[in-house]
C-alpha cells in the first residue's frame, strides 16, 4: 500500500494537482478512500484530514467503504427512468439479496451503484457491468449476465 | 484497371460501442485481411472508426463508400460482416436487406449540421482526419490575420449565444473579458454535462474533439488567455480518453503550447475531471471545483468574467458553443446568422430520447417547430401510442404538452411556454408516463444534488419532494397543489444559484398543463397507471388461459389458480411489482 501511496504523491507533486485529483487517484487505485490512506496524505502534505473528507463527501464519485469485485452501475437518467430503470434496479436488488440501504453483497462479490446519467440515453435503459455498457437492457438478459458472473465467483473481478 | 477507392466507417461513439462497434470494426479488419485487401495500408482502402452519427437507435451503423458511392447499413453485428465484404466490397453488390431504409433518410432530411458536420465522418482519434476537413484553418486565419477585436466582432455579429442553457451572447462575454486589465486570464470549457437525458457535449467530444480545442484556441486568443481548462464529467470515460488523446496530438502538431503556428501566442489546455456533482455545471461552483474545493456556488456579481478562477478574469463557454466558433470563422458571421430566428441564431444540437422511434443526436436550425422534430425527424412515438408531452431542458426545464407541438424551438419561444432550451435534452413522453411521477423524478434529482448552501433550495426542494411523494402514494391532501405552486415560486425567487432557481420548473409546468393528473392522484387514481401505491393488478378472465406464467413469475406468491383455468391475484398480498403484467403474453393481466 505504502508504495502505491508514494507513487500517487509523486505524481500529484509533478502535476501540481489539487485535492480532488489526489482523491480521484486514491479512489482509482484502491476502489475507495480508506481512512488510512487519507491520513497518510494528510501527514505528508500537512493538510488536515477533515479537509480531505470535507471535499470527498461533497462529491458522489467517492466511496468510503470497500466495494465489491464486480461493479454494477445502473443509470438513472431521465430516458432510462421513463423506460423503466427502476424496475431493473429492483430486480437486481432481489437477485443480489441487497436490502434498501445496502449496496455491496456480504461476500464482497457485487456492488450495485446508481449514477445520474451516463449520456447513452438513446439506448436506454442502460446498465454498466464492470465498465462495459449494456444498452436496451431487458430484465431477463440482465439477470442472466449476473448469474454468469456469480458462477465465476472467486475469479478475478474487473470492476475497477 | 483502376483500383477502387474504398472507405469503411464504423460508428464508435458510446452508443456504437455498446452495440458492438469495436467487434464490427475488428471483423472488417479480419475479413478484409482474409480477402487479401490490406486496409489502412494501401491507399485504396481505408477503414476507421467515427464518432456519433446521430441515429444511435439503429447502431451499429456502417458506411461502405466505394468510389464516392456511399451505402449505409444498420443494425450490423460482427457476424454479418463477412457477407458485406464478400458481396459488396468484392462483388460490388450491396447487401440490400441490411441497408438503411426511408426512415434513416427522413431522420436526416430536416436537420442542418454545423457543429456535427464532421461528427460521424472523421476519425476522432486522428488529427490528420480533422485537418483534411479544413480543421485548424480557422485558428490559422485568426492567429495570422485577425486582431482579437476582429474575432470578437465576428462572433458578436454572428449572434452566437451560449449553448449551455442560459443563452448569453458569446461575443459580449468575450468582449468584457478582453477589456479586463489582468496579466492572467483563463478560458474554461464547461463539459460537465450533468442534465440527465442529455448527451450533446459527450457526442461532440467523442466525435470531433479537435473542433472544441480549436474553438478554445480562438476564444483564448480573443480574450488574451494563455491557460485553458476543460472541466469534464468522469462519467464519460470515452470522451475523456479521446479529448486527452486529441490534446496530445494538438500539442505535437504545434496547435497548442508555446508560440503557436510561429506567432507569439501561447496557450495550453488542462483536463479536469468532475467528481459527480450536478451543481458543478454552475460556473462559480465549477470554478470552486477546479480549485480543489467543495463545488458550491457563490453569489454573483462579481461574475467570473471579472473575477473567476483564482480571482482572475475567466470566460466559461459550453462545449457546443466552442465547437461553433471555428465554423463561424471559416464561413463568416453572416452565414451563421442566416440560420435560426431573429434572436436565436444558428443551429442547436438536441438529444432526442425517451419514447421516440428514432432516438438519437440531432442538429436543427433554431426556430424549427417542435412537431417537425418529433414526427419528421423522430418518426413519432416508439410504441405508436399517443404522445403526451416533450420534456426539454432537463431538471431545470419543463414539459411541453402535445397540444403545443407547434411551438418553435428557440430560446424565447420555449421560455414563453414555461420550459427552456437548456443544454438540449429532449425526452419524449407517451400516455404511459405519469406527469406527477416525472415531476417527482426531477425533484428527487435536484433535491439530491442541491449543494446545501442556501436554505430555499436545501429545504425548499426537500419539502416539494415530500409533498410530491405523498401525492404519488395517494396520501395527498386538499390544497397540496396550491402549496406546491406557492412553495415553487418562493424557491425560484430566493435561491442562490441556477439550480435552485430552476428546480421547481418541472413541478410548475406539469401543474400548468396536467393539473387534472394531480387532481386524479388526490382522488386516489394514477391515470397513466404508473404510481405503484395507487395501482391494483387483476386478471381479465376472458383472456386468461391459465398458462401459469404469472404465477411462476410472482415473487410474493399472490397468484393462485388451476391449470388451464383463469388465475386470480390476491391484492392483499400483491406487492405491485408488475412481474405478472410483463410476463403475460395474452394481455390478461391488467392494472388500473
Amino acid at each position: 500500500m505504502e508504495k502505491t501511496l508514494e507513487k500517487i504523491l509523486e505524481e500529484h507533486r509533478e502535476s501540481e494537482g489539487n485535492i480532488i485529483s489526489l482523491l480521484q487517484d486514491i479512489e482509482n487505485s484502491f476502489g475507495y478512500l480508506s481512512e488510512d490512506a487519507v491520513n497518510w496524505f494528510s501527514k505528508k502534505l500537512d493538510i488536515p484530514a477533515s479537509r480531505f473528507f470535507g471535499v470527498a463527501t461533497f462529491y458522489s464519485q467517492f466511496h468510503f467503504k470497500p466495494r465489491g469485485k464486480n461493479i454494477i452501475t445502473a443509470c438513472c437518467g431521465t430516458a432510462c427512468h421513463v423506460k423503466g430503470s427502476e424496475r431493473l434496479i429492483n430486480g437486481l436488488r432481489k437477485e443480489l439479496s441487497l436490502s434498501d440501504d445496502e449496496d455491496t453483497t456480504k461476500d464482497m462479490e457485487f456492488t450495485l451503484e446508481k449514477v445520474n446519467c451516463v449520456g447513452a440515453c438513446s439506448i436506454a435503459p442502460v446498465i454498466i457491468i464492470n465498465k462495459k455498457i449494456h444498452g436496451k437492457t431487458a430484465s431477463d438478459k440482465l439477470l442472466k449476465e449476473i448469474k454468469t458472473l456469480k458462477s465465476l465467483k472467486g475469479g478475478k473481478g474487473e470492476g475497477r | 484497371m483502376k483500383a477502387d477507392n474504398t472507405t469503411i466507417r464504423v460508428c464508435m461513439g458510446t452508443g456504437g460501442i455498446a452495440a458492438g462497434g469495436a467487434e464490427v470494426l475488428d471483423a472488417f479488419k479480419k475479413e478484409l485481411h482474409l480477402a487479401g485487401i490490406k486496409a489502412n495500408v494501401e491507399k485504396n482502402c481505408s477503414m476507421h472508426k467515427v464518432g456519433c452519427r446521430g441515429l444511435c437507435a439503429k447502431d451499429v451503423l456502417v458506411d461502405v463508400i466505394i468510389n464516392d458511392k456511399k451505402t449505409t447499413y444498420q443494425f450490423i453485428k460482427s457476424e454479418m460482416v463477412p457477407k458485406i465484404v464478400k458481396e459488396h466490397i468484392i462483388e460490388k453488390t450491396p447487401v440490400k436487406d441490411w441497408v438503411v431504409g426511408e426512415d434513416y433518410h427522413a431522420f436526416h432530411e430536416k436537420q442542418f449540421k454545423v457543429v456535427l458536420s464532421d461528427c460521424g465522418v472523421i476519425d476522432p482519434e486522428d488529427i490528420g482526419s480533422y485537418i483534411r476537413v479544413k480543421g485548424y484553418e480557422a485558428a490559422k486565419k485568426v492567429l495570422t490575420s485577425l486582431k482579437p477585436g476582429d474575432v470578437i466582432e465576428t462572433i458578436k455579429s454572428s449572434g452566437l449565444r451560449g449553448r449551455g442553457g442560459a443563452g448569453f451572447p458569446t461575443g459580449v462575454k468575450w468582449e468584457i473579458a478582453r477589456k479586463q486589465d489582468s496579466k492572467q486570464k483563463y478560458l474554461i470549457c464547461n463539459a460537465d454535462e450533468g442534465d440527465p437525458g442529455a448527451f450533446m457535449d459527450r457526442s461532440v467530444i467523442e466525435g470531433n474533439p479537435h473542433a472544441v480545442i480549436e474553438g478554445m484556441m480562438i476564444g483564448a486568443y480573443a480574450i488574451g488567455a494563455d491557460k485553458g481548462y476543460v472541466y469534464i464529467r468522469a462519467e464519460y470515460p470515452l470522451a475523456v480518453e479521446r479529448l486527452k488523446n486529441a490534446l496530445s496530438d494538438a500539442r505535437k502538431n504545434g496547435f497548442i503550447g508555446k508560440g503557436i503556428l510561429g506567432t507569439k501566442f501561447t496557450f495550453d489546455i488542462k483536463v479536469k475531471l468532475g467528481a459527480g456533482a450536478f451543481v458543478c455545471g454552475e460556473e462559480t461552483a465549477l470554478i470552486a471545483s477546479i480549485e480543489g474545493q467543495r463545488g458550491m456556488p457563490r453569489a454573483k456579481p462579481p461574475f467570473p468574467v471579472y473575477s473567476g478562477l483564482w480571482g482572475k478574469p475567466t470566460v466559461i463557454n459550453n462545449v457546443e458553443t466552442l465547437a461553433n466558433v471555428p465554423c463561424i470563422i471559416r464561413n463568416g458571421a453572416r452565414w451563421f446568422a442566416s440560420f435560426g430566428t431573429e434572436k436565436s441564431k444558428g443551429t442547436k444540437v438536441f438529444a432526442l430520447t425517451g419514447k421516440i422511434k428514432n432516438s438519437g443526436l440531432i442538429e436543427v436550425p433554431m426556430g424549427i417547430p417542435l412537431r417537425e422534430i418529433i414526427y419528421d425527424i423522430g418518426g413519432g412515438t416508439e410504441s405508436g401510442k399517443a404522445l403526451k408531452a416533450v420534456q426539454t431542458g432537463g431538471p431545470s426545464g419543463g414539459c411541453i404538452p402535445a397540444a403545443m407541438l407547434d411551438t418553435p424551438v428557440d430560446f424565447e419561444s420555449l421560455a414563453k411556454v414555461g420550459s427552456i432550451v437548456g443544454s438540449g435534452g429532449m425526452v419524449v413522453l407517451d400516455e404511459d408516463n405519469c406527469m406527477v411521477n416525472m415531476a417527482q423524478y426531477f425533484l428527487q434529482f435536484t433535491q439530491m444534488e442541491s449543494c446545501g448552501k442556501c436554505v430555499p433550495c436545501r429545504i425548499g426542494t426537500k419539502r416539494l419532494l415530500e409533498i410530491l411523494d405523498r401525492i404519488t402514494k395517494g396520501k395527498g391532501k386538499e390544497g397540496d397543489i396550491e402549496l406546491l405552486e406557492k412553495l415553487s415560486s418562493d424557491i425560484k425567487a430566493a435561491s442562490l444559484c441556477g439550480l435552485g432557481q430552476t428546480a421547481p420548473n418541472p413541478v410548475l409546468s406539469t401543474i400548468k398543463y396536467f393539473r387534472h393528473e394531480y387532481e386524479a392522484h388526490l382522488q386516489g387514481k394514477c391515470p397513466a397507471a404508473v404510481c405503484k401505491e395507487l395501482l391494483t393488478y387483476y386478471v381479465l378472465e376472458k383472456f386468461c388461459n391459465g398458462c401459469g406464467a404469472c404465477m411462476r413469475a410472482c415473487p410474493a406468491k399472490a397468484i393462485t389458480g388451476e391449470k388451464k383455468k383463469p388465475h386470480f391475484i390476491d391484492s392483499s398480498i400483491c406487492i405491485k411489482c408488475g412481474a405478472c403484467f410483463d410476463v403475460c403474453k395474452f394481455k390478461a393481466v391488467a392494472k388500473e
